[in-house]
């Protein structure tokens, strides 16, 4: 069983970085589709982000690596801050921003040109960096994002002969082979089966101990699995994304405070 | 537990025996072709032949022969075919078989000439080409030798050398000008792309004009293989550029910001995601652009000169290439010339032909190994 495999932990990581959005504001052109969210991602905690569709948690995602300012159309307001230094301001070059806070994408995009393992260590080719050993990181990074016993033996093999489960755990090895602080997970398993998303979760359960994870899903019962934060955002008929209420997410789901949210993750709506 | 193993050996048999009974059944292909649909069509043929035959040779007055009795061969035909399928199949079948035949028709009709002209460039080209004809050179053939005498060694020795160059030269502007459009796509872009359009349309006289007054008269540097690798570059480079540009676009956003997101530099992320996920296009669009100058004729006339004499040096010094041996032969009145000449055609179809399959060789490289592994994966 795949599932049962051991995973040895591995000593030494990054604790993690806290992240903090304060005030943060988006705009796509004339259309402001966020506003004023303040979020607090705390080091080993999973931040699980929900609402209904379009109300602005990608955009949020998206902003928090810098990966917002990619649309030619977009601006933001707000800052966002890593460690307490602001990743807009001068102090972090965006290369370094990007590489502190990786990001897992909705659908896997291992890089087709490549073999297995040089998916994993692409984040230190396009950085720039060399590793005294390679075998030793590719093992790793394989290791900690659960995928190494499936392909220990083909590590040549090219990226696209894998499942889409496997895939997207490779892209989170490939995140984790750079060594970031935070890692940012916009719905990483909407494109998955039932037994792919448990191997994932259970992949993010074993690294939220070595470093900060933001999760956008639709899944209520994954967001209560897994995360321990969680922030409700929703956005009303053409007005901005706002976040309506965030805390424990025993709370949010246990005994939440506003109307909409009880309505929301009961599934009365959205 | 009795119970399971009971079970046990059960569905193990179950499998087998719908693999037996789906091996047993006849396999059918519903939209094939059976001998009886030929039987109709090569009845409903033969039947309009001879109905032609009865017209031409025994109702007409006159003679007419050739085009026109096949014309009407084949007009006599679709009508006899349609009442035959009507009659066994309905109309509606009628109806269908008929455009197919239409259809048909017209795609043969399309792809004739080409078959026609490699057909006969090569029937007129074959006999000529031997090893000699690839070994020697026109130095000391006079008007008197016969076809199997000289050969057009210098003409292939520039061809290579001056499409060498132009690639080269063309291949990295190309490549880096179509970077420059799909992936920085700055202020210049669009001009850029209309100003490459338009010089795929460039009439390449105009090229070989350009670079003759240019750099053979005005540099005094004269008539030379790499003047000619000049003129072909610039009609190779809005090829190459906007093939390579259409390739890039096809590589997934998703891939740019995964290497985006990892920290990677701009650059890195074009250099080390970008351009090697397109590389099977890019040399598609390479061996395309080489296809679209090697038999360029008018802007080598005019820069590269020609001669009879083996030149290697593309730097100096007169040189040829084949379009201008075929060019040159063909315009003599001595048979052998222009058996030569055909020789030389062929020559260049057959290289032409060679860029071609090279191209799908590439092009279908990555894609094909992709759906194997993609088939792989399902299974
Ligand atoms: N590139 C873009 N250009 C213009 N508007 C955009 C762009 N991307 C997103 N938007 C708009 O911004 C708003 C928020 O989008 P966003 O993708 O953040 O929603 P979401 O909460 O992630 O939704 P979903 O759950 O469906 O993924 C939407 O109204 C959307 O139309
Ligand atoms: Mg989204």
């Amino acid at each position: 069983m795949t599932t049962q495999e051991s995973e040895a932990p591995v000593t030494g990581q990054p604790v993690g970085g806290t992240l903090r959005g304060v005030g943060v504001s988006a705009w796509f052109g004339a259309r402001k589709v966020l506003e004023g969210v303040d979020i607090d991602m705390r080091a080993g905690v999973v931040t699980a982000l929900i609402g209904p569709s379009g109300c602005g948690k990608s955009t949020f995602l998206r902003i928090l690596n810098r990966m917002h300012e990619l649309v030619p159309i977009a601006t933001l307001g707000g800052s966002v801050l890593l460690d307490g230094d602001d990743i807009y301001g001068t102090a972090l070059p965006i290369t370094e921003v990007r590489r502190r806070i990786g990001m897992v994408f909705q659908k896997p995009n291992p890089f087709p040109a490549m073999t297995i393992g040089d998916n994993v260590m692409a984040g230190l080719r396009l950085t720039g960096r060399k590793t005294a050993n390679r075998e030793q990181l590719i093992e790793e990074s394989l290791r900690r994002a659960g995928l190494w016993n499936e392909v220990r033996n083909r590590l040549g093999a090219p990226a696209g002969g894998l499942s889409g489960g496997q895939q997207q755990r490779l892209c989170i090895a490939r995140s984790l082979a750079v060594r970031p602080d935070v890692l940012l997970m916009d719905e990483p398993c909407s494109a998955l089966d039932p037994t792919s998303t448990r191997r994932i979760e259970e992949t993010i359960l074993e690294l939220k101990d070595q470093l900060t994870i933001v999760i956008v899903t639709h899944n209520m019962q994954q967001a209560q699995r897994v995360s321990e934060h969680c922030a409700f955002f929703l956005a009303a008929e053409d007005e901005p994304g706002r976040v309506v209420e965030q805390g424990e997410t025993e709370h949010i789901f246990g005994s939440p405070e506003d109307p909409r949210t009880a309505d929301y993750v009961n599934g009365r709506f959205g | 537990m009795a119970a399971t193993r009971a079970l046990g050996p059960a569905p193990s048999k179950t499998p087998d025996k719908p693999t037996d009974a789906a091996g047993q059944a006849p396999r059918r292909r519903p939209r094939a072709w059976r001998w009886a649909d030929i039987a109709e069509f090569a009845g409903s043929a033969a039947s309009a032949l001879l109905l032609t035959w009865l017209i031409f040779d025994r109702f007409l007055p006159f003679r007419i022969q050739g085009v026109a009795f096949f014309v009407a061969w084949y007009a006599l035909t679709l009508p006899i075919y349609w009442l035959v399928v009507r009659d066994g199949h309905g109309p509606v079948a009628a109806r269908d078989r008929l455009a197919s035949v239409l259809v048909t028709t017209g795609a043969a009709v399309a792809l004739s000439p080409i078959f026609l002209v490699v057909g006969y460039v090569t029937y007129r080209g074959w006999s000529v080409i031997d090893f000699g004809f690839l070994a020697e050179t026109m130095e000391l053939t006079g008007p008197l030798s016969g076809a199997d005498d000289g050969g057009l060694l210098h003409s292939l020795i520039g061809t290579l050398e001056q499409l060498g160059i132009a690639t080269l030269i063309a291949v990295p502007l190309g490549v880096l000008t179509a970077v420059y459009l799909s992936e920085i796509s700055g202020p210049l872009a669009r001009p850029t792309r209309l100003v490459a359009d338009a010089m795929t349309a460039l009439p390449s006289i105009v090229a070989g004009l350009f670079v003759y007054s240019i750099v053979v008269i005005r540099t005094g540097w004269g008539f030379s293989g790499f003047a000619g690798s000049l003129a072909l570059t610039i009609l190779m480079l809005p090829t190459v550029t906007i093939a390579a540009e259409q390739v890039l676009r096809v590589v997934p956003g998703s891939l740019r910001e995964a290497a985006l997101a990892l920290g990677s530099p701009y650059w890195r992320s074009v250099l080390l995601v970008v351009l090697p996920t397109a590389r099977a296009g890019l040399a598609t669009a390479v061996i395309l652009g080489m296809a679209r100058v090697v038999g360029e004729t008018a802007p080598v006339l005019l820069t590269v000169g020609g001669t009879n004499i083996l030149n290697v040096n593309p730097f100096s010094d007169y040189q040829d290439n084949i379009p201008l041996f075929v060019f040159n032969q063909i315009r003599s009145s001595k048979e052998s010339f222009v058996d030569r000449a055909w020789g030389g055609a062929l020559l260049l179809l057959a290289l032409v032909l060679v860029l071609f399959v090279l191209a799908r060789l590439a092009g279908g490289a990555g894609p094909g190994r992709r759906s194997r592994r993609k088939k792989g994966a399902a299974k």
